[in-house]
């Protein structure tokens, strides 16, 4: 096994050499890293940004940059994250280099349009940082709401289009892994043998489909309005600016489950490998899956209590919002079940998927008092809306993505990292974020608005201490990012299956070869059977 | 990396990507839905203004090239070149006079100072103004969706030429086909909600 060379050797198509063998690849894999890479440059980029954005807020007045800079930062802070960091990160990164592999094929379905995604991906960016350059860029914040996105002066036009080329990108992702579950999978691999993480990217790509076709055209609206005028939005002219944010929320919040359910995916795949225990309730987690994909597309006004809508409304966008929360807190359950009397086996990726749980299930009750109409009258709009994001957003899909970064890590690179500097950057990224966060729920049951340059003086605690929490999350955050990075030095010494892991990915060696296997992966009645990998452990300690 | 070469799994990826087509036009329709509602009587008085000749035509147009494109794609099946160019030529003629029929209404509102902005709909009624922006926003997206359908048909009636499509792999031909006829079903109702709308 271990004359197979890796796809890093193999070009394809193989008449390609040197740069161009990544840039016009079709192999998944490689279209993969080149995601991860552009990936993690954004994600860093945007870190940066916030950690100056709480620099500024960390004292009253103007610290050291201007309240314009400064609703430009959050704006971009906002795109980078939402449209470069967090929709793409878990599926086209994990997704392109993992669904195939999971399934136990060579490709995507679709691999020229594979690589069509990931121009469009870099286009969005390079547009998004051009608006950067020409009059500003947009300080409507990342959901450009009418009528300010209309009539500010700030560059929005070129911001909005980059979103909308983004959006390309994500549908066409999400076609590309429908298509590929439907058509490519194994033969023996009935659709209850799919593992957790695949289950959660088909899921997750049907609201890709559903959803981002409606941004698409309401991101669109905004730049003919910007050009042209029609007046679709303006009051003045008979249009109305809440069908604007109604339009943007159907497909905004569906997309916070295009970010959360591939993170779930991630901890569905963790868990079980770590406490050598096939996983609680397969089928009840299939099921919240798609649950929360038909269920969160529902609920897009949520967001829009304090907008004007009619009471009757108002009570049936909770009611759903509520719906929502009950397949979420399934696969909560299911998780902490596996725990249960698993012979449990500490490693980074678990530590994080650990802090994932608990930080998740933070965010989404703290996400109950925002979806019940009474309270959110009270928080709407406050600090503590942004700290129930980030507690889903990043202590949820962020988590995820980093510990699927450091549970696939060996797979894709064939090299091992340093366990130790990566749990002193996990905890110090988790003690940094309760530090940052915990604060700012506070902050906004006391009524500090978010979005806001300056504040009132009893507000200047909290702000202060999340300054400091913001500093330990950054360092935490390069200390694992860079602990995985200088393992590329290394030789390629990754066991094929450092884990002992029962999905079709880890019975290939590490890094995979060009067609994913080398011999015919065999398909396990049940994905998550594990009494193999306890009698091949338990073999191993007796005999040494 | 193999050869597979899945038509039923093409055609699968083709319908998913019509479906977020629909979708896009949904958002639009929405709009149209709500600003009916709210503005009904100068949303009729608009649509009177529209003529319904030139509505009746395209839409006749679009019939006859949907189905001379599909009559191509049977006929590419049956190994039938000629026929299969034939049809696939007739679908873009058909597409060519559509947009030649859309160049003169949209000059001729334009001309009567009917256009986004203009002083006539920003200082009369505003849900006339709301039903024109709809109108040139709508049938304009739907305009460059025929110059894609166009641009796709095209490329289908150079390949059969070539022989690059055959009766054994016409998928990009399916396919483009699959992309015409939504084009045409997109103005199936586009023409009633602006032209029939009393």
């Amino acid at each position: 096994m271990e004359t197979v060379k890796s796809f890093f050797e193999t070009p394809s198509p193989a008449r390609f050499k040197g740069i161009w063998s990544w840039l016009l690849t079709t192999d998944h894999k490689r279209i993969g890293l080149m995601y991860l890479f552009s990936i993690l440059f954004w994600f860093l980029l945007a870190v940066l940004l916030g950690g100056v954005i709480r620099l500024e807020l960390m004292f009253q007045g103007e610290t050291f940059i201007s309240a314009e800079v400064y609703n430009s930062l959050f704006t971009l802070h906002g795109v980078i994250m939402i449209f470069l960091f967090i929709i793409p990160a878990l599926p086209a990164v994990f997704g392109n280099f993992f669904l195939p592999m999971q399934i136990g094929t060579d490709d995507v379905f679709f691999p020229k349009l594979n690589l069509l995604s990931w121009y469009l991906y870099m286009a969005g960016g390079i547009i998004a940082i051009i608006s950067l350059f020409s009059d500003g860029f947009p300080d409507t914040g990342w959901t450009f709401y009418v009528p300010f996105s209309i009539s500010t002066h700030t560059n929005v036009s070129t911001a909005v289009f980059a979103a909308f080329v983004l959006g390309i990108a994500s549908m066409l992702t999400g076609l590309n892994f429908i298509t590929t579950i439907h058509r490519m999978r194994k033969k023996q691999m009935g659709w209850m043998q799919i593992p957790l993480f695949t289950w959660s990217l088909y899921a997750t790509s049907w609201v890709q489909l559903l959803a981002t076709p409606v941004v698409s055209i309401t991101l669109l609206l905004v730049i003919i309005e910007r050009y042209v005028g029609v007046g679709l939005f303006d009051p003045s002219r008979g249009g109305d600016p809440i069908l604007y944010q109604h339009l943007f929320w159907m497909y905004s919040h569906p997309a916070v489950y295009i970010m959360i359910l591939p993170g779930m995916g991630v901890i569905s795949e963790i868990i079980p490998v770590f406490s050598r225990k096939s996983i609680f309730g397969y089928k009840a987690i299939v099921a919240s899956s798609m649950a929360i994909a038909i269920a969160g597309s529902l609920v897009w006004a949520h967001h829009m209590y304090t907008s004007g809508m009619s009471d009757t409304a108002i009570f049936v966008f909770s009611l759903l919002t509520f719906v929502v929360a009950i397949p979420s807190a399934i696969k909560v359950f299911s998780w902490v079940a596996t725990l249960y009397k698993g012979s449990i086996q500490m490693t980074p990726p678990l530590f994080l998927a650990l802090c994932f749980i608990y930080l998740f299930s933070v965010g989404g009750l703290t996400g109950l008092v925002l979806g019940a109409a009474g309270t959110d009258i009270y928080v709407h709009d406050t600090h503590f809306v942004v700290a129930h994001f980030h507690f889903t957003m990043f202590g949820g899909t962020g988590f995820a993505f980093f510990a699927a970064l450091h549970y696939w890590w060996p797979k894709m690179f064939g090299r091992m990292y340093d366990f130790k500097k990566a749990y002193i950057g996990a905890i110090l990224l988790t003690g940094g974020f309760m530090f940052h966060y915990v604060p700012m729920f506070i902050l906004g049951l006391q009524g500090m608005p978010r979005r806001y340059f300056d504040y009132l003086p009893q507000y200047a605690k909290g702000n202060f201490f999340a300054g400091f929490g913001a500093a330990f999350m950054i360092i935490g955050i390069f200390l694992m990012v860079i602990n995985l990075l200088i393992t590329l030095r290394k030789p390629m010494d990754a066991k094929a299956d450092p884990w002992g892991g029962t999905t079709l990915e880890w019975q290939t060696p590490s890094p995979p070869p060009l067609h994913n296997f080398v011999t015919e992966p065999c398909v396990l009645d049940y994905p998550y059977d594990f009494t193999g990998v306890v009698k091949k452990y338990s073999k191993n300690t007796k005999g040494e | 990396m193999s050869s597979h070469s899945d038509e039923s799994g093409k055609k699968l990826g083709m319908w998913l990507f019509l479906y977020t087509e629909i979708i896009l036009f949904g958002g639009l329709f929405v709009l149209y839905a709500v600003y009916f509602v709210r503005y009904a009587s100068d949303f009729i008085e608009g649509g009177k203004e529209l003529n319904i000749l030139f509505g009746v035509v395209n839409t006749i147009i679009l019939l006859i090239s949907s189905f001379s494109v599909a009559a191509a794609i049977t006929a590419i099946q049956k190994k039938e070149k000629k026929m299969a160019v034939t049809g696939l030529a007739t679908g873009l003629l058909c597409g060519l006079v559509f947009l030649v029929n859309k160049y003169f209404e949209w000059s001729h509102k334009i001309d009567s100072g009917i256009f986004p902005n203009s002083e006539k709909l920003v200082d009369g009624p505003v849900g006339q103004n709301i039903f024109f922006g709809l109108y040139y926003v709508i049938t304009g997206l739907h305009g460059i969706h025929i110059i894609i359908g166009m641009a796709l048909l095209f490329i289908s009636l150079v390949f059969v030429q070539t022989g690059k499509i055959t009766h054994e792999r016409f998928s990009l031909a399916e396919n483009s086909g699959l992309y015409w006829h939504l084009v045409d079903l997109i103005w199936i109702f586009i023409f009633p909600l602006f032209y029939l709308v009393i």
